[in-house]
């Protein structure tokens, strides 16, 4: 997967869990939670989303990476890029 | 077969834990031993109608509320929409007293102005009531147990309001008798008095199958017909079920929404060391239930001169929410007139539905026959005291069904059809037998929505490690 593909499945994975959110203007560089009303529960349900569609594991004490979506990518491209 | 998790119980926890824990792939199987799924909250085929048990409003409805109310937040983890629900909220309800008529709806300002009309001087206290349970929430209700009679009491000056906004929130979820927790309060008054209430038009059927059809497409398996009659314990962990009909199942946890006590039956380990661990008294089954009579309506209510969605009231000053002496308490109820919401289209059929708090020790004692009298006698009393209330609908109406705790008890399973489970609850769902957990009636969160946030909760934290 190209960063472009890994920030696509991350939208997809958000769009499913809080389906009226507009996510067509989120800023990659701001954190999510500043333009994005997800809560922490809401949080674990994209780190359950992504072991069940990519089976990619993220321990707990990666989650800070996970902050904005310029980071996430950056985190998850070595373990996706094979996929 | 190897299940990661089995689930007694087909009920809306039981069917919730069921959703999220397939959602995320791990191999679920939903045991029910009636032959169809909702427990409390099924439904029966009368008259040609699919007729509810027991759903008169969903609570906690807030379609505008914020992200973080308890159903946004339960309907997000269940990856379905409140549109989905297809729920209508109510016109305006009431509560009845001797001499005072409250009314609320879905606008908490409607019952704040009411309190200040009615009784003159309260609606600061009222209003400071609001706060306080407002912040306990925002707290996540961290504080230990209360007694919210005490509390509400020590703010509300006038007896007469305490007893009336009690007698709503004890009727919609008070497992024990005279008084609630005060987080138990706190948590019904805002599903109730805040956030409000609706129904689905087509009732809870499509609910049912809503949750059903998404577990199985996600892998779940659901039988019923298929009771579980005993868990199988060994080194306080879970290893099987075993089925009524002497299947052994072999899993790597167990869920029960039965009720704890009604686990104990299955699996006596539940109770193993419980009251030694949590240092409290042994746990003791609820007593409160009801009966509950159903009649179809031949006109709209409304054009007979009864607006209202829901009426709780009592014949008596002071609200007495216990184990009645007599078979059914008749001097207090819950009147629901299910056409009375704004729906899109009028309901295929428009029903009264009257609960009345019932002994189920009497109601279960009797053999055939004199349950059978005993239920003519008291349906004759009961109507007697609702028609009473809803003058000009008796005319309008054809009896369809009446239950009893009894009824309850035998399809539901729950220990003296005490629909809200025993006065203790199990708050972290943890018990002795360490993969063994509950979730619904017995772990706290109760009715429709409630008893799915368990389900959920539950499952989030034990299950889905
Ligand atoms: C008359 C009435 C009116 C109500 N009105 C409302 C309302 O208007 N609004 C509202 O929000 N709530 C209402 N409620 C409450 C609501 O229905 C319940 O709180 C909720 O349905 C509880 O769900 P649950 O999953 O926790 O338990 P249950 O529904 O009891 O689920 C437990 C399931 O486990 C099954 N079971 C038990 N033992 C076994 C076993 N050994 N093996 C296999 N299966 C087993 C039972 O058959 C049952 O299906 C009402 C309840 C009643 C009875």
């Amino acid at each position: 997967m190209t960063g472009e593909g890994i920030r696509q499945a991350i939208l997809d994975i958000i769009k499913e869990i809080v389906p009226d959110e507009d996510l067509s203007s989120v800023d990659p560089e701001k954190p999510f939670r500043d333009q994005i009303d997800l809560d922490s529960m809401d949080f674990l349900d994209i780190v359950m989303e992504l072991r069940k569609r990519y089976s990619v594991e993220v321990p707990e004490q990666d989650y800070p990476h996970l902050l904005s979506m310029s980071s996430t990518v950056d985190y998850l491209l070595p373990k996706m890029e094979s996929l | 077969m190897r299940y990661d998790t089995v689930i007694i119980g087909a009920g809306l926890s039981g069917l919730a834990a069921g959703v999220r824990l397939a959602h995320y792939g791990k191999k679920i199987l939903i045991l029910e031993r009636h032959y169809r799924i909702g427990g409390l909250s099924s439904f029966y085929r009368a008259g040609g109608i699919d007729v509810d048990v027991g759903l008169h409003a969903v609570t906690n409805y807030n379609p505008s509320g914020p992200k973080s109310a308890p159903m946004a937040r339960l309907l997000r983890r269940l990856r379905i929409r409140l549109e989905d629900l297809e729920l209508f909220p109510q016109f305006e309800s009431r509560i009845t007293f001797p001499g005072a008529m409250l009314r609320f709806s879905n606008d908490p300002e409607l019952l704040s102005t009411q309190v200040e009309e009615v009784f003159p001087g309260q609606g600061e206290n009222f209003r400071k009531l609001a706060r306080l349970v407002d912040d306990l929430y925002s707290r996540d209700f961290e504080s230990g147990p209360a007694s919210a009679r005490k509390i509400v009491s020590s703010i509300i000056t006038e007896p007469l309001l305490v007893e009336m906004l009690f007698c709503p929130l004890m009727f919609y979820g008070c497992p024990q008798e005279d008084d609630m927790d005060f987080r138990q309060f706190a948590l019904i008054f805002l599903s109730v008095y805040n956030e409000g209430m609706a129904r689905p038009r087509r009732g809870i059927r499509p609910l049912l199958e809503l949750l059903e059809s998404r577990f199985e497409a996600s892998g779940g398996e659901l039988r019923t017909r298929c009771g579980v009659s005993r868990v199988e314990v060994e080194g306080g962990q879970a290893r099987a079920v075993i089925t009524d009909k002497g299947e052994r199942i072999e899993c790597g946890a167990v869920l029960s929404s039965a009720g704890l006590l009604e686990t104990a039956v299955i699996c006596p380990e539940v109770l193993a060391t419980r009251g030694s661990t949590a240092g409290g008294p042994e746990p003791e089954p609820g007593r409160m239930s009801f009966i509950e009579s159903i009649h179809a309506l031949d006109a709209p209510a409304r054009d007979c001169g009864h607006g209202f969605s829901l009426n709780f009231y009592s014949d008596d000053e002071k609200f007495i929410y216990r184990r009645p002496e007599e078979p059914v308490n008749t001097k207090s109820g819950v009147i629901c007139l299910t056409g009375n919401f704004d729906y899109d289209k009028p309901v295929d059929k428009e029903l009264l539905r009257h609960t009345q708090m019932a002994d189920p020790f009497y109601w279960e004692g009797l053999n055939k026959e004199e349950y059978a009298t005993e239920k003519k006698t008291w349906r004759k009393r009961s109507d007697h005291s609702l028609f009473t209330k809803v003058p000009g609908l008796a005319e309008h109406s054809t009896f369809l069904d009446m239950f009893t705790p009894a009824t309850i008890k035998k399809f539901t399973g729950h220990i003296n059809g005490a629909v809200y489970g025993a006065p203790v609850k199990i708050k972290d769902g943890i018990t002795p037998v360490e993969n063994l957990f509950i979730c619904g009636t017995d772990q706290g969160y109760l009715g429709i929505v409630g008893s799915m946030v368990s389900g959920v909760g539950i499952a989030n934290w034990h299950l889905l490690k």
